[in-house]
């Protein structure tokens, strides 16, 4: 735990976010939002549902579209360009909360697949990358089942792997853990913890908040499409200062 | 003091057991299964009855039947009073009813050599997991062998479409890292004017490995319905997918086309589609033209069952959930993969009854071209076979016949997408 927190954060700019708005329709989702995500961070979005948590780190790999303000990914700025968002979105992985793995591939395939159709690495070798990331998460010996013959955990993990094995820089979580059985969720938390470890740039989405009193390097509370409060978690969690985040902490610790 | 009751700790966790032995036994099933109520019994009782009953007025039709007999007279002499079917009509124009009156008879094992083939080549794209990859080669050769099989003509002809075909791939190749759409459109103008200039220069090949060329009015029988049946389905396939893509686009202009299209060939019934090709068309080419009417034909069909078959596929992309173009947009896929890598292989698995129903269907409506005269093998029955003094007032063995052979070849395409949907069944293997 102490490891995870020492690991040393650069000055090296990961993810750029200035002045970024964004609407559905006439809604707005997100507003004015400023972040500066530096390489080797580890931050924890929390914010209750409808806050625009999602759809923030779903704006950095292009999944939705920001209306205003600029957005720049390890020094690529995204624009409407699809080749700057095609590269932009092989640097950065994804894991969503309902896995998303393909249901008609192997795991071993999962996990090849970009690889070898975006990074054009030859079949042999990206096997090879395949299993060292699925022995990371732990469940090399399911990698000819299909995704539907695992549990939740277990795609879970499978889908971090297929993430890995695109070597990213930066790791999105959008609530990787909300649709899994209690049981399952610490495999998956300790998956992500020892990625942490290694310094990956990680940006999650979670309500899990021992994972981020234990991981993170910095907490940001998001209420109605804005960033409300952001700290270290230590500060964050004993010390919060808007009286919003008093509110949302005292009811998900309350009990 | 009741609570000590509820305190229980297991020691030891109950090993799986086989569940309980499946009750066996003729008279048990009997009894669940036709007897178990009186109005259950009484239905048994007067469906065997009706069974029985069909059977015996049916049995002696067949086994008194006549096989061998020049015309319906001599048959019926031949039987005497007796109930029997004149099935001799069939051995007699056996030929007729396969390939038409005008197909020249000594050339039959042209056809019948194209239908073997076929289904070599269709193999490996039916069972790609039982036959090498390699036979696919043949599989794209196959239309155009099977095309100088049935029509005939010199070899040049296939050869320089084959040679246009990979003349507009290779320009494709070239040019697709440019830009995707206009790749599609310079291959194909490519292709058609490799096409126009090799049409002046084949004089020289015109006796080269000629075979005697067969006009298409003189093709009939069951192998126009089959030829029409495998060249539309294996074209509106294709061509449904990239309609029900377009229809997805966010491009207006290709939107719009795919919409437009579908929806005035779904509000249309076919056989009108088929008169237009038969008569109207006509007027709309330039006087002189002689375009095929099988090809005319095959275009009509094969728009229309494209616009079912788009629909069908629709319907298989939108019951995917978002989260799938989404996992294949953050791993950094294009458009072109993640339809051909991740959307299209589980749209379409989903659509297989769909596309099987539009198939099927679309086999047995080739026999409506009886109406545009065409002689397939329903155009057979009522003209040639039915009109001739011989055979005339012979429907029940011809029009079974008809059934007996679209049965077949319709049951054996529903068995086989049965077993692909089995075999693409990933969740409970």
């Amino acid at each position: 735990m102490a490891a995870v927190k020492q690991s040393n954060v650069s000055d090296e700019v990961a993810v750029e976010i200035n002045n970024m708005n964004k609407w559905y329709g006439s809604f707005h989702v997100l507003r004015d939002i400023d972040l500066t995500v530096y390489q080797g961070e580890r931050i924890v979005i929390a914010g209750p549902s409808g806050s625009g948590k999602s759809t923030l780190i779903r704006c950095i790999n292009a999944l939705e579209e920001h209306q205003k303000g600029s957005i720049t990914v390890d020094g690529t700025i995204l624009s409407n360009d699809l080749k700057n968002i095609d590269k932009i979105r092989s640097e950065v992985g994804m894991v969503f909360q309902h896995f998303n793995l393909f249901p008609h591939l192997t795991i071993l395939e999962n996990c090849t697949l970009a690889p070898i159709w975006v990074r054009k690495t030859p079949k042999k070798e990206a096997e090879e990358i395949a299993m060292h990331f699925l022995e990371k998460v732990k469940i090399p010996e399911q990698a000819d089942k299909f995704p539907g013959q695992l549990s939740g955990g277990q795609q879970q993990r499978v889908a971090i792997a297929r993430s890995l094995c695109m070597r990213p820089r930066i790791m999105l979580f959008d609530e990787p853990t909300s649709a899994l059985d209690p049981e399952m969720i610490s495999e998956v938390l300790d998956t992500m913890i020892e990625l942490a470890e290694e310094g990956m740039t990680m940006l999650c989405v979670t309500h899990e908040m021992g994972f981020a009193r234990k991981v993170a390097n910095r907490v940001i509370f998001m209420d109605q499409g804005q960033i409300v409060e952001q700290n270290e978690p230590e500060e964050f969690f004993n010390n919060p200062q808007s009286e919003r985040t008093k509110l949302f902490l005292s009811q998900i610790l309350g009990h | 003091m009741v609570q000590e009751h509820f305190a229980f700790v297991r020691s030891d966790m109950l090993p799986e057991a086989p569940p309980p032995a499946a009750e066996t036994g003729i008279v048990k099933w009997l009894r669940e299964n036709l007897f178990s109520s009186t109005a259950n019994g009484i239905l048994t009782v007067v469906s065997v009855l009706v069974v029985y009953q069909i059977v015996t007025s049916a049995a002696p039709w067949f086994f008194n039947g006549v096989w061998d007999s020049p015309s319906l007279t001599a048959c019926r002499e031949i039987l005497d009073g007796k109930t029997g079917g004149c099935f001799a009509v069939l051995s007699e124009r056996w030929n007729q009813l396969l390939f038409g009156f005008k197909y020249p008879s000594e050339l039959y094992w042209r056809p019948g050599l194209a239908f073997v083939l076929l289904f070599i080549a269709a193999a490996p794209l039916l069972f790609g997991n039982i036959f090498p990859r390699k036979m696919l080669i043949f599989t794209g050769l196959y239309p155009f062998i099977a095309f100088w099989l049935i029509w005939g003509g010199p070899v040049s002809t296939p050869i320089f479409a084959l040679l246009g075909v990979l003349f507009g791939a290779f320009v494709y190749s070239k040019m697709v890292k440019t830009s995707a759409g206009i790749a599609v459109v310079v291959s194909f103008v490519a292709a058609l004017v490799f096409w126009i200039v090799s049409g002046y220069l084949s004089g020289p090949f015109a006796n080269v490995m000629a075979l005697e060329a067969i006009p298409s009015r003189d093709m009939g029988g069951f192998m126009i319905n089959l030829m029409l049946g495998v060249i539309c389905v294996s074209l509106s396939i294709p061509l449904g997918i990239l309609l029900a893509l377009g229809r997805q686009s966010s491009m207006p202009i290709i939107k719009w086309i795919c919409v437009v299209f579908i929806e005035f060939i779904r509000g249309v019934p076919l056989i009108t589609l088929l008169f237009v090709a038969n008569v109207v068309l006509a007027y709309f080419l330039p006087p002189g033209t002689n375009f095929d009417l099988i090809l005319r034909v095959i275009i009509m069909i094969t728009m229309f069952s494209s616009a079912y078959i788009a629909e069908v596929i629709r319907g298989g992309l939108a019951a995917l959930p978002r989260g799938q173009y989404e996992a294949g947009d953050s791993l950094g896929l294009d458009y072109a993969q993640s339809m051909q890598l991740i959307i299209l292989p589980q749209a379409l698995k989903i659509s297989i009854p769909g596309i099987v129903n539009v198939a099927v269907g679309l086999f047995k409506d080739t026999t409506l071209v009886s109406v545009i005269s065409m002689f397939d093998i329903v155009g057979m029955i009522r003209g040639p076979i039915l009109s001739s003094a011989e055979w005339n007032g012979v429907y029940w063995e011809l029009f079974g016949f008809a059934v007996v052979l679209f049965f077949i070849t319709c049951y054996g395409i529903s068995q086989y997408s049965q077993w692909l949907e089995r075999q693409l069944q990933t969740e409970h293997r």
